[in-house]
């Protein structure tokens, strides 16, 4: 049997490994891979509890955390393409029109 | 001790293909590394009893997630795009110390929790209990997710879309 605490430190290290991809990227395209990375562990918590404490109430939270994740990949991919017309880049340091 | 063998393998591919992700320097490997990435998770999914969500993990993040991604790479071109040398170069060495000390801070804090172990499995009508949580407690939560959906939708197309002539 796997103790609850191997799948939580399993969980804050890969949202540890998105947040630093957050941090030292700056494509936007593997930034938006990080954020799901970091959806993704947070969604492997709330399943492992749900195990661990007999409530089905961390899966039903993993699924909408899902829908949301989707959503929002939907979108910022859209305003990727709308940026890459502009400026046919992906580089996050070239959005700099409201830098004044 | 077949479990944590299955578990060990899942943990260290999850880990290297994430810190693959982030490390390629080519986009397009990054989402396939993503895509091992998933799996693995959907795995441990399954290990945790949590059927469902393993294959609407592999359906929606796998399948659809992964696929958008190297749909906007390869529409627009991206697979050629290099990322120049870094002005700020000490940018990813604070990165990786950061990550470590905040590592380390939740592994401090999760220690506790140590000796926790999972109660017997019951019945495995895993779908069945999810269905009937989604339509009786969660179902105002459950109904907002298809507007956040449709909200998605409509803004993407309006986001993409080209400016129309006039």
């Amino acid at each position: 049997m796997i103790p609850a605490s191997y799948y939580l430190i399993l969980s804050a290290v890969l949202f540890t490994i998105g947040a630093v991809g957050l941090l030292i990227r700056r494509n936007a395209l593997v930034i938006l891979m990080s954020i799901e990375m970091m959806l993704n562990a947070a969604n492997l918590t709330l399943v492992t509890y749900s195990r661990f404490l007999e409530n089905i109430d961390g899966q039903v939270f993993a699924l909408l955390v899902m829908a949301v994740a989707a959503a929002e990949v939907a979108v910022g991919l859209a305003i990727i393409v709308s940026f890459v017309r502009h400026r046919d880049t992906t580089d996050l340091d070239e959005i700099n029109l409201l830098k004044g | 001790m077949l479990e944590m063998a299955i578990f060990s393998i899942l943990a260290v591919v999850a880990v290297t293909a994430g810190i693959a992700v982030i490390a390629q320097r080519n986009v397009v490997h990054s989402a396939l590394f993503l895509l091992v990435h998933f799996c693995c998770l959907a795995g441990l999914y399954i290990l945790l009893n949590a059927q469902f969500l393993a294959m609407t993990q592999l359906i929606v993040y796998a399948g659809a997630v992964v696929v958008l991604f190297l749909f906007v790479v390869m529409l627009l071109g991206l697979e050629r795009a290099r990322e120049l040398p870094d002005p700020r170069r000490y940018q990813w060495i604070v990165g990786s110390l950061l990550g470590m000390l905040w590592v380390a801070a939740l592994i401090w804090a999760l220690f506790p929790q140590a000796a926790q172990t999972a109660p017997a499995l019951t019945r495995s009508d895993n779908v069945r209990q999810i269905g009937a949580a989604l339509l009786t407690d969660f179902a105002i939560p459950f109904e907002l997710t298809a507007l956040v959906l449709l909200v998605a939708v409509i803004g993407s197309l309006v986001l993409a879309k080209k400016k129309l002539e006039g």
